[in-house]
């Protein structure tokens, strides 16, 4: 069995779904490693030793670049590690440092990865999920950046002890890659899109009012979603935007109000387990993969579910 | 005006000639390759060109000198896309094609792409779509990055050239925040479907394009080994795909009141709630 080593760009007393999911999937592995390019307390070193993480490797950087400490820290790691499996999020900037590492150390890159056997054959999502694929690496270390709820999320049954090392790293203020500004976006209360047990989403036919789904999204505690139309009208920020050129999501539950589904909205979301849609119109296409389909306005289906929702729950 | 604005730009536009998303698209069960019938250039290229002919027209234009080469491996369909890149505005194409290509994985084409880069030679700026429509793995730029040595300046929401500087400075969200990042050429820049609007060629563009030069090129004349890429050359194997069972359809019920409450009813039989 080869062993892993788990990359984050941050790591926290209280990490996201999709931290916890890849601290899984690494238990499974030899000698469970993560590697951390920022400070980690000692309440988070006491979450990754209940996952079963017998060593932390970590390096903070000052530095105003992008990207270069994070790929720095994650080399290092691996150099140390010997690690045949490298587990990386599945966001854009860790695949990105992914795969620059496979190419620098001439491994394999599998992304959208679903689940790893022992013998590191990967299942993936292919086509906007209408393909599953089977993969495996046949040269080097396999990088692998793991979608979230994929992975029952399961901490080990006693702790280990965490070996911690600080990483010398040589000084990356030089790179390439220089950090300007930076704006904080707006926090949400509500959970991450991409790792959310409940998505609710609007499309065009939301009208400009979010307040419905918002608020059927709070009675479920549920992230909230977007079709491109509504994004692009401006009703909603960029980053709720679910679909081909979005956040593609997988929910044990998705509900769809206002959105015809067509093929880019579709590619988004159809490996979601339930899907029930609300529209105006018979024949949206959203209404061939919903398992409930109401045809009706959302502006009183909405409030009249999140009602009842709070009523049964009361 | 400065010597450094006046020094002409050479941009590469990488294309991708990839399956058509408003059809099926299927894998083959026997190659466990994509059926790559039915193509067109990847949409998210399309933001790509764009992107690359608005730096340049916003710099002198073509008349200063900058070239926007659109290029891309792949079949013989593939030279399309550069023929709908070429109507976009690039000046002249580029298209590696070999029967060798044939299976590579990411690692593996971007070792293509990077000497496809290093056979134009003194390149400033390479310019992809955020993702291909067909594989999605978003990874092929930051690998050019590290083979060119380019700095990597990816998933752009919006993109400013400084030419008296010779320098870009994008808009990028990571965690929490929106960056703006900053680098000198030469570098690789992806850009997303926020970065602009993609023009749509007229008349005058289509027929301007017939007259621009696409060059055939094999694995051979840019000097790179066939074992290095295509099946041989990757670092990842294909050993199954299927088809995940189509989703069908539920029921539909036609709101006469009380469709909110049998939407409740339906989460409370799924032990959704």
């Amino acid at each position: 069995m080869p062993s892993a080593l788990v990359f984050f760009s941050e790591f926290s007393e209280a990490p996201s779904k999709a931290q916890r999911e890849l601290l899984t999937l690494a238990s499974g592995f030899e000698n469970p490693a993560v590697a951390v390019a920022s400070e980690v307390s000692a309440a988070a070193q006491e979450v990754l030793a209940s996952y079963g993480v017998v060593k932390l490797y970590t390096a903070s950087s000052q530095a105003q670049v992008f990207g270069q400490h994070e790929l720095s820290v994650l080399d290092a790691a691996l150099q140390a590690t010997g690690a045949g499996l490298v587990l990386l999020a599945n966001d854009n900037f860790s695949r990105e440092l992914g795969a620059r590492l496979a190419v620098r150390h001439n491994g394999a890159i599998i992304t959208d990865v679903i689940g790893i056997t022992g013998d590191l054959v990967a299942t993936k999502d292919e086509l906007a999920g209408s393909y599953s694929v089977q993969a495996k690496p046949t040269n080097g270390t396999l990088f692998a950046t793991l979608k979230p709820n994929s992975i029952e999320d399961a901490p080990a049954a006693a702790n280990i002890p965490l070996a911690v090392e600080e990483l010398a790293l040589e000084d990356s203020s030089d790179a390439k890659v220089r950090i300007a500004a930076a704006e904080a976006k707006a926090a949400s209360d509500r959970p991450a899109l991409t790792e959310a047990r409940v998505v609710v989403a609007g499309g065009r036919g939301v009208n400009g009012d979010f307040g419905p789904v918002e608020d059927l999204a709070d009675a479920l505690g549920a992230a909230v979603g977007a079709s491109r139309a509504a994004t692009d009208a401006g009703w909603i920020s960029h980053d709720a935007q679910i679909g081909q050129t979005g956040v593609t999501v997988a929910p044990q539950l998705y509900i769809s109000a206002g959105i015809s589904g067509a093929i880019q909205q579709k590619a988004g979301m159809q490996t979601s387990k339930f899907i029930i849609a609300i529209n105006k119109d018979v024949d949206a296409p959203v209404f061939e993969i919903a398992d409930l389909g109401i045809v009706g306005d959302l502006a009183k289906v909405l409030p009249q579910a999140a009602e009842e929702i709070r009523r049964r729950k009361a | 005006m400065s010597e450094e604005s006046t020094t002409p730009l050479k941009i590469v536009v990488l294309v991708k000639h990839v399956p058509d998303v408003q059809f099926d698209r299927h894998i083959d069960s026997g190659t466990l390759r994509l059926d790559r019938a039915e193509s067109v250039l990847s949409e998210l290229d399309e933001y790509a060109v764009e992107a690359a002919v608005s730096i340049v027209e916003a710099n002198g234009g073509f008349a200063a000198g900058h070239e926007v080469i659109a290029a891309t491996m792949g079949g013989k369909g593939a030279g399309n896309s550069v023929k709908k890149a070429l109507q976009m505005g690039a000046s002249s194409g580029l298209h590696l094609s070999d029967e060798a290509l044939a299976g590579s994985d990411t690692v593996a084409t971007s070792k293509a792409l990077a000497a496809l880069v290093d056979y134009v030679g003194n390149v400033d700026l390479v310019v992809t779509g955020m993702s291909s429509t067909d594989a999605e793995t978003s990874v092929v730029p930051a690998q050019l990055a590290e083979r060119l040595g380019f700095a990597q300046l990816t998933h752009a929401l919006a993109v400013e050239f400084d030419a008296a500087q010779r320098e870009l400075a994008i808009k990028r969200d990571h965690l929490d925040r929106t960056l703006t990042l900053t680098a000198s050429l030469p570098a690789v820049l992806s850009v997303t479907d926020q970065a602009n609007e993609p023009r749509y060629p007229n008349f005058k563009a289509i027929m301007a394009a017939k007259k621009k030069t696409v060059t055939e090129l094999d694995l051979a004349a840019i000097g790179l080994d066939a074992a290095a890429v295509g099946a041989i050359g990757s670092n990842t194997e294909v050993i199954g795909a299927e088809a995940r069972p189509a989703r069908e359809a539920g029921t539909v019920i036609n709101d006469s009141g009380q469709a909110g409450i049998a939407l409740v009813d339906f989460l409370a039989e799924q032990k959704l709630i």
